[in-house]
Formats: C-alpha cells, structure tokens, sequence
C-alpha cells in the first residue's frame, strides 16, 4: 500500500480562524503529493472532529496523519490516541503548530496564511519520513516506599500493605508518630491522643508487609516510576531498596516563634508555644496545671503568630491554629475553672466538619474572645502585660497575664529543600511541596511515580491528613496493580558501526542511559531510561547517534520544505 | 473623595483591622490617635475630615505600626500622606510651621543661621572636606546647633583623632538631610533639600559618610535614591573602630548603664549590637537591659516632627516612663545614640531624678570618658 496522507486543519474556534485562512491552507495541503485528502474544522480536538479523522483512516486507507493545530503539548496525546483507535501506528502522527507559533504571534491574515502554509508543508514533508514506533511496557517492582512515620506516612503504609504489597516505611526518628506523638488531646471531639496513636502505631509495627526502618533517612534515589533504587541509611549501614512508587509523607515545623521578637518567646518563660502547652497539660494528667508552682489565673491564647504574617513571610493560614487554640482554651477552662481565659484573634476559621459547634461550645464554658491581634508582651513586676487594641472597642489596651500561648503555625520543614533536591520535587511559592495540579491532581507530583500526603504538601488537620494519605496511597497503588508502566517510545538509537566508544554522550545523559558495552567496545543504551531528549546524538562527535522520530532526514526535510 | 485617594496611594484595602498597628503604636498608650481606625475610615468614608484632626500631629513616626503590619502596608507613610494634605491645605500647629520655614530658608529646622552651621567646630582643628578625607562626618542639624548636643559632636571628633581617622565636614555647605521636613508632610521641602545634599556630597570623593542622628542614616540610606556612597551611624563606625584596635579604651567608667535603642536606629534599621557592643568594650562600665529593648523599645517621642509640636497629650510623656524604669533598674546613666532621644529623655530626666539623678547621655560621650 502507497503512501497516503491526511492533513487537518483546525480553527480552534476563532484562535485561528481568525487570523489564518484555514481554508486557502486546506486547499494548499490538498495540492501536495500524496496528501490523499485534506480537511479543515472548527474543532479537530473535539469528538466529531476525532471522528472525522478516524473515518478518513478507512475510507481513504490513509497511512499518515498531519494535524494543523495547537502545540504538540496540548493535543499530540489526544491525536496519537485517535489514529491508534483507527489502527495506524500512534508515531503515524505529525502535528503543525498554526496557533501559538502562528495565529497567537501575528496579526497580519495575510503573512499568518502563509506561515500556516510553510509549517503545514514541512510537517507533511517530515510525514512522509515518519516510521512506526513500538511503545513498550516494563514490570513493576511490586513495592512502595513511604518517607516518614507521622499519622500520614503511618495511614499510606498501612493502606499499601492491607491491599498486599511490600511496603518499606522510612522515619528519620527513632520513634513513630512524628508531630501527633506530642499532642494531648485532639479537637473537636477532644478524643485523647495516646490511644489512638498506639493502635496505629501496633499496626503498624505488626504488619507482616511492612519493612519499618526507623531512625534512617534517604540519601540516594535513581530510576523511574515502576523501578526505582532508593539508598536509605540508618548512619551505620547503607540499605539499597527497589520500589514501584513513593510516597512523601514528611511533615512540617512549628514557626519559630522567635522571629517575632515582639512576644518575647524565649525572653519570658511564661510565654509558651501551643506544642509546648501540649505537654504541659498532658504531663498533669489533665487534671489541674501550674506555672511557677501557681495555678494561673490569667491564661492569654494568641492566635495567628507566624501566620498570615507577611512581616516573617508566612502569607498562608496554617488552618489547624483556631481549633487548636478552641481546644486548649477549653482545657483551661475545665482544669481551672476560676481562671479568666481570653483568645485574642483577628479572624476565627472554623471551616470543618464539627468546628463551629465546637467553637461555640468552647465560648459558651465561659472562654472570652476578644477581637484584635497583640502586638507586644513585656513585663510589669512579675507579670507578663500582653499589648492589644481591643479593634471592636476601638482601644488599646493592657491585658495582665500569668500564662501566654501563642499558637504557632505551620512552616515547611528546615530540610525540605534537601528533600525537595533529592526526589526533584518543585516547591510551592510558600515552600511547601507542590503537587501536580491544585485541583485535579492534588496528590501526584510532577515526577511519576512519586506522591504526597500530609503537611509536607501544605498545612492541614488530621482528618485531612489522613484523607490525603489514603489518597496518595491508592495512586501509589495504581502502578503497583498495573503491574506494568509505559515507557517511552521516542529513544535515541545507536549505529556500532560508527560509534567509537568515546563515551561523550554519557556525559551529556542526565538520565544515566547510556554506558560502554565492555566486550564490544561501544557504547550502548537503555531505552527505559532513555527520556528522548537527543543531547546525546547532538554531542556524538562520529554522528552515531540518531534518534527515532527526529531523524537527521526527517528533520532535514522540515527544514527543506520551510526555506 | 480624600479617603478613596489615600485607600488607593496606600493599599488600604488590603488591610484586614488586625489591630497590630494600634496595639505596638507608642502614642496609643496617651492619646486618642488610633492608626487602624484612621485606615477603617480612609477606607469607608469618601469624605474624611482630615482638617479636624489634630492627632495625626501626635505620631513620632517611630514605625513600629509598619514593622509589625502582617500585611506589608506602610501606615507610617499614610500618615506621612495625610499630613501632606493638612500641610497643603495650611493647617499646621505654628511651631512645625516655623520649622519647616527655617528650613526652607536657612537649611535647619532651629531658625539658627546658615553661616553659623560649623561655629561649634571652632578651634577643635576639623577639616572641611574641599581639603579631602577619606570619611565624611555629618555632622546634623541638632549636632550643629544645640549646646546640649554639639558635645555630642565635639565627643567624635575627639573620638576620630584619637583613632587617626581622616575625616572632614561639610561646614556651612551642610544642609538637614531632610528626614523630618518629609515626615511633617513637606515632601516638596524634602525633595529639595536632598537634591542640595546629593549635589555636594556629589562633588566630595570620599568612601564613607557617618552621621550623628539615626535620622539623617535612615534618610540617606533608605530615602535618598541616587546616593552611592556608603553611609554608616556613628555606632557602627566606631564600633568597626575599636573592633579594628584603632581606639584603645583604656580608662575605667565605673557606671551603671542601660541603653535607650532609637527607633530610627534599631526598629527600623535593625542597629541593635553595634551600640551595646560600644558600650560593652568600655572597662568597668556595667551594661544593663531595659525589659523593653530591642524590638520591643519604646519611643522617646521626638522624631516625626514632634520636636516642635507637643501633640495632643503633653502632660504625659513616654520619656518619663522610659527615665522611670531606667531609674527602677538601677542604672546611673541612661545612654543613647541619638539627638532626639538625647534632648526628650535629659528633659524628662530633670522632672522625674531632678539634679543630681539618672544622667542621660550619648553613648559617644561614655566613649570619650574612657579615653
């Protein structure tokens, strides 16, 4: 069978229409050889506009396919999949960019005409050329690892190994638990934390598939989803572990609260952080506390310190501060029950599931809320004097205080940036992880295979904690239960006969592909790692390497139909 | 429309009333001027009577409002702005007017004579700069004509030649850096005023300029665009020199001493060790923390323009608190590194220790005495 081309030309609504003569290109593309039929359409990328392509493959018989659109970016997924369904082989594709290199960049109808033209014959040139392309698949390695141990990696770990895969669980401290191991009680349902912890954690240590390796770290990572090679230490030993997909489960920390100096944090040890107050209820069997051998009578809560602050550029909510703050304000109350608990706030987020009930409960014990955030604590005598304006008063004032909580939010972890370098993570502008897409893929990462659950990825409580580990775990298992991932097709390929062994092209590999064949003295590629990206038959200095797709003949023959 | 001007030229909207502003504001403690309340009206009144409003006399501009604002606004300079507009409109207390006249006249905010600027250097063997030097000392206007404060000068020029610095000043040449006239609403006074400063120090190649006032150092280094010289406060420079060895301090100053951090220095410039390391290199003087230092200092009320105008609540003045538990920690002097500072806080001294209490002095004048 001869060869026989399709050219379809897109309007992409007005995008190009408007500026470019869709229809004086489709009669162009009609008079080029082998160009068995060419069309033009408001929507090429829509369903009937698929369809119309997909008929044209059986009823014209036609062996390659030109789409003159948007960029390959955009729709070459979509294209290659259509011809695939209508049989040809998905590399049977060439697009032509008439929109963002064409109809977007000029204005002229008449110069933006020609231009489609030229890039619509150079892409039909560089068609006649295109080969087939086997896409190929490799195993699985059948295991995830998950970094960190807190309520987060704990909940993925134990999802991965219930649906019977091999887990390896990798916390940097001797103990599990992470941040939830320091908390007394958890709002709103004021549910003792201890318990619930130790359950989690048994299960964990208990599970037949799971590999907990504690006070270790990732040091090393190599390969792609479906296999990778993670070095993990425990500082004594170096343990090289193979995995399908991992799971980023590494947490957070508290604000300094320091980088206020107006509070006195770490001046008065009366003033105190929430974590800080966590333990001292939790170490008084939350019954009754003191402070200085006194029960305090005057206990101060302010809220957002080191949030919503662009002063310590900390511009985000760190979400968990109202409700935490709710909780231990409420514990005051019932363990000193004569003392004056003021939470001093400039807005309440009570958003969850049961929070602002909670917050009314939590008013209604006799807890006061005074508008307006402290802008300095010092001293009088011996007690702390916090500085506020009272902002629905409309005064300044002066508020007595034996205990202060400030409740500090949440920053992305000190390391993060070692993290963020080793796993090639891309951070969000507020430091935190960022995910893939905000919406729709809000616990994937830009590298496959690697996922993110907890507050690594931005600040949340532990209901949504656990959501997103769940989460983060079921796409984690998608490769897993797959059993086999795609590779790409687009490889460079190696000519032995030309190749000198010299070994330029290594260097220039930043996927490690290609390496020396000892005994034939060449070198050679592995095609899974092979990303396609060409540096290598760029820089072979004997031109051995070429890469399918964009040969140097079906490059040369775009250039030719262009000049 | 003045309220939907100001929302606009200050980002007002962005404000979310937090309170930080007037809750850190100094002059909140004593008067009725409220900063998040004036922004709440600029931002809901399109017909904001600002002629009625004394208060807005009352700020020392000491920034802390900003400093602490989470939302990266500047009520400082709105403050700044609505007085432009009671400037424009004529209605200012007569003393600031004065000042700001004799410095559109003479060059100094103090109706003291152009040609009278340098009198205080006679017979001390200062060069003017036209001879060359390597450091320009500015030397300010309250330096140049306030008896109580030309000590403070004389102190440095005694200080540099003991460190054999090579230093020269302007003279009669030196004009007031502006800092004040721009903070009493004088933008126009300001802009002139550096235009005078940026053409003569234009015309002096030298590496360095030291000032005496926080002010002129907040003036020249954050407000005069254009300016590529490098710019030190005299604490840091000094602190540089007897960091280097080139001023041995030798002899004992048996005092007990706190330190007073100028706004313009510390909260706004973030100066906080070089004073305290000054103090500290002087034998045998003990070196005592207000609670309320650093960060957290408490404004003097002399800067802002609030030399010239006592503002709504002149009875009750933040430099005798400061005095008050300056004395209740034991101190015998009370330093500082600032004119302004100098003057209010020897003014309230006098009232609360009387003769013979807590002295109130330069830092420099500490240094000198160990020479």
């Amino acid at each position: 069978m001869g060869l026989r081309i399709g050219v379809y030309v897109c309007h992409c609504g007005v995008n190009i229409a408007a500026t470019v003569d869709v229809e004086a290109v489709t009669r162009f593309a009609l008079g080029l050889p082998s160009v068995a039929i060419a069309r033009d359409y408001t929507y090429m990328c829509s369903d009937p506009g698929q369809a119309l392509i997909k008929e044209d493959i059986k009823k014209f018989g036609l062996t390659k396919v030109v789409v003159a659109s948007c960029s390959p970016m955009m729709h070459e997924p979509t294209f290659r999949g259509t011809i695939q369904e209508a049989g040809l082989n998905p590399y049977c594709l060439e697009m032509a960019n008439i929109r963002e290199q064409c109809s977007w960049v000029h204005e002229e109808e008449e110069e933006a005409t020609r231009k489609a033209i030229q890039l619509v014959a150079a892409a039909v040139d560089k068609a006649f050329l295109l080969e087939p392309l086997e896409e190929r698949r490799v195993a699985v390695t059948s295991a995830a690892l998950v970094i960190g141990g807190g309520i987060a990696g704990m909940q993925a770990a134990l999802d991965i190994a219930n649906a019977g895969f091999q887990v390896y669980l990798v916390e940097k401290e001797p103990r599990l638990g992470g941040h939830l191991a320091q908390l007394d009680k958890t709002f709103p349902t004021l549910e003792p934390v201890a318990p619930l912890l130790a359950e989690e954690i048994r299960e964990v240590e208990g599970h037949p598939n799971i590999d907990l390796l504690t006070s270790a770290e990732v040091i090393g990572l190599e390969g792609y989803i479906g296999n990778f090679k993670v070095n993990v230490t425990d500082q004594a030993t170096i343990r090289e572990l193979k995995v399908g997909t991992i799971l980023v489960a590494t947490g957070y920390d508290l604000f300094d609260a320091r980088l206020k100096p107006e509070y006195g944090y770490g001046i008065y040890e009366k003033v105190i952080t929430g974590l800080e107050f966590e333990r001292l209820v939790s170490l008084s069997g939350s019954r009754k506390f003191w402070v200085n051998g006194k029960e305090p009578q005057d206990v101060l809560f302010i809220q957002c310190v080191g949030s919503r602050d662009k002063s310590v550029g900390q511009e985000y909510c760190s979400r968990i501060c109202c409700m935490y703050t709710a909780k231990q304000a409420l514990l005051v109350k019932e363990m000193l029950p004569q003392a004056r608990v003021t939470v001093l706030y400039m807005d309440v987020r009570a958003y969850g599931k049961g929070f602002e009930e909670f917050y009314d409960q939590v008013r209604g014990e006799g807890v006061l809320y005074r508008r307006g955030n402290p802008s300095e604590i010092y001293k009088n005598g011996k007690r702390l004097i916090v500085r506020v304006e009272d902002t629905l008063l409309g005064e300044p004032v002066q508020l007595e205080a034996d205990l202060v909580v400030l409740a500090t939010g949440i920053t992305p972890r000190r390391d993060s940036p070692k993290i963020a370098n080793l796993l090639k993570l891309p951070r969000s502008p507020d430091g935190f992880f960022m995910e893939a897409h905000p919406k729709l893929r809000p616990v994937d990462t830009v590298t496959e295979g690697i996922y993110l659950a907890g507050c690594c990825q931005g600040p949340k409580d532990i209901p949504d904690t656990v959501t997103q580990a769940k989460a983060a775990a079921a796409s984690a298992m998608i490769p897993l239960c797959q059993g086999q991932v795609k590779v790409e097709a687009v490889t460079s390929i190696i000519d032995e006969e030309l190749c000198s062994g010299c070994g330029i092209c290594a260097e220039m590999c930043v996927y490690d592909a290609l390496s020396l064949h000892e005994r034939k003295g060449v070198m050679t590629i592995n095609e899974v790692l092979c990303k396609g990206c060409g540096a290598c038959a760029a820089a072979c200095p004997s031109k051995a390497i070429k890469l399918s797709h964009f040969t140097p003949a079906q490059i040369l023959a775009q250039v030719d139909a262009l000049v | 429309m003045e309220g939907q001007n100001l929302a606009q030229a200050y980002r007002l909207f962005e404000c979310i009333q937090c309170g930080r502003c007037t809750g850190g504001c100094p002059m909140s403690l004593k008067t009725r001027f409220n900063i998040r309340r004036l922004i709440y009206e600029a931002l809901v009144d399109e017909d904001m009577d600002l002629q009625s409003k004394e208060v807005l006399w009352d700020c020392s501009t000491c920034a802390t409002c900003t400093l602490r604002c989470p939302k990266g606004l500047d009520p400082t300079d709105m403050v700044i702005g609505m007085r432009s507009i009671l400037v424009d409109g004529g209605r200012i207390p007569p003393t600031i007017r004065d000042a700001l006249k004799s410095l559109a006249i003479r060059g100094n905010p103090l109706t003291m004579a152009r040609e009278e600027r340098a009198d205080w250097a006679e017979g001390l063997g200062v060069k003017e700069i036209s001879e060359g030097a390597e450091v320009l000392y500015f030397v300010g206007c309250s330096p140049s004509y306030d008896p109580r404060v030309q000590k403070v000068a004389k102190a440095m020029v005694q200080a540099f030649k003991k460190a054999e610095v090579e230093f020269g000043i302007l003279g009669n040449e030196e004009v007031c850096c502006g800092s004040e006239a721009r903070r009493m609403g004088e933008t126009g006074l300001f802009e002139m005023l550096r235009e005078m400063n940026l053409e003569t120090l234009e015309r002096y190649p030298v590496e360095l300029v030291v000032t005496t006032s926080p002010h002129c150092y907040n003036a020249f280094q954050n407000e005069y665009q254009g300016l590529n010289l490098k710019v030190q406060h005299y604490t840091q420079f000094v602190a540089g020199l007897i960091n280097e060895g080139r001023l041995p301090l030798s002899k004992e100053v048996r005092r007990i001493v706190t330190y007073q951090d100028p706004c313009f220095l510390g909260k706004q410039n973030k100066i906080f060790e070089e004073p305290r390391k000054i103090l500290r290199s002087i034998p045998g003087l003990e070196l005592r923390e207000l609670d309320r230092s650093r960060e957290r200092s408490l404004c003097c009320e002399g800067g802002g323009g609030r030399m010239w105008a006592e503002g709504t609540n002149p009875e009750e003045r933040l430099a005798h608190t400061r005095v008050q538990e300056a004395m209740d920690l034991g101190a015998e002097v009370l330093a500082t590194a600032c004119p302004f500072c100098l003057l209010t806080l020897e003014d309230a001294a006098k009232t609360v220790a009387g003769e013979g209490g807590i002295q109130v002095m330069d830092i420099m004048e500490l240094v000198v005495e160990a020479l």
